[in-house]
């Protein structure tokens, strides 16, 4: 860890406290996992604060890790223009309740990938002010990137025009 | 006229299904239904080294009232596949199909929930062709069996199809 991303784990701690449940470095970059209630809050944190700014959210995507106890992951990649530093901040999240507090409200940007990640996953966005499908049918009835899913679909769920 | 002049005073005889066929086959318009790679190589097939028109085809025609022979060049996802049928119906007969690469012809590398694992699941294919993406001279092989094929069918009865043909 260099001394910025050292200072910013620090700030970070300091600030949410238990929040923050896990910090790791992969590869230069480093992971922070916090609780989902604080995620709104640290993302704002974040894009704001005067020290090292993340005015960018490169990206949300859902995991299914399936056989860990808490099934799905929501992991965000934010970027400062300022620094050249990346974040990831991760959400672990229970099966029985795969809800995660929107940040649309602080990343506009997030809007279609927290769509994409409910249209993956069922996992869902509240405070999202459009949470369709982004991908697949309006109607369709599965999540195709749980792991659960079978490769070639569930036979009949896509309708296809006949034939002629 | 250059008919005329070529057959100087005489006259000629033939048959209503080979002289339509014959004028059919060489003025196919096709259909561009370009949805992945395979339609950059259908683009360099119309470019001046490769010369689509050599063929009578040159006229790509992006209103499916106006063309004759819809070629599906790309990946077929089953949301899309909706829009390809809309398409189609909308074409009038005669009407040809080709299925360009292998996505087209059967799902190719996507072995997967959302693409349709060949386009004949939901429309009728007169050409497959292999490749991915063809070239454009695979591209030509296909029309021109599609012409031979356009040659030898009936007037009246031009879905009098056999079966579709491989072009590898």
């Amino acid at each position: 860890m260099n001394d910025l991303q050292q200072s910013l784990v620090d700030s970070l701690r300091e600030r949410f406290g238990d929040s923050v449940e896990e910090v790791r470095e992969f590869r230069d970059d480093v992971i922070v996992v916090v609780t989902r209630q604080a995620v709104v809050d640290v993302a704002t944190w974040l894009r704001d604060n005067e020290h090292c700014p993340f005015p960018l959210c490169e990206d949300v995507f859902g995991i299914d890790a399936w056989t860990r106890k808490q099934r799905f992951e929501v992991n965000y990649h934010f970027f400062s223009l300022q620094c050249k530093q990346r974040i990831h901040l991760k959400v672990r999240l229970e099966e029985s309740d795969p809800a995660v507090p929107s940040i649309t409200g602080v990343y506009p940007g997030a809007n279609w990938y927290e769509r994409e990640t409910f249209d993956m996953y069922g996992i869902t966005f509240p405070g999202h002010p459009d949470l369709r499908r982004a991908y697949m049918p309006e109607d369709f009835e599965y999540y195709p990137l749980r792991k659960d899913f079978p490769l070639m679909g569930i036979p009949g769920s896509l309708p296809l025009p006949k034939r002629g | 006229m250059g008919l005329e002049s070529a057959l100087g005073e005489g006259y000629l005889t033939t048959q209503l299904d080979a002289l339509v066929g014959w004028a059919r086959k060489n003025s196919l318009w096709p259909m561009p239904m370009g949805l992945s790679c395979c339609a950059i190589e259908l683009m360099s097939a119309g470019d001046p080294r490769h010369d689509i028109s050599r063929f009578g085809m040159e006229v790509m025609r992006f209103s499916p009232r106006q063309s004759d022979v819809m070629i599906v060049a790309g990946t077929v996802t089953y949301k899309m596949a909706h829009v390809v049928r809309k398409i189609y119906d909308q074409m009038a007969e005669p009407r040809w199909v080709i299925a360009m690469g292998a996505c087209a012809s059967s799902g190719g590398m996507f072995r997967s929930y959302s693409v349709v694992q060949g386009i004949d699941q939901f429309m009728p294919v007169d050409v497959f062709t292999a490749g991915c993406p063809p070239r454009p001279e695979n591209l030509f092989h296909a029309l021109i069996e599609l012409q031979k094929k356009v040659q030898n069918s009936s007037v009246l009865d031009y879905r009098d199809r056999k079966e579709p043909m491989f072009i590898s």
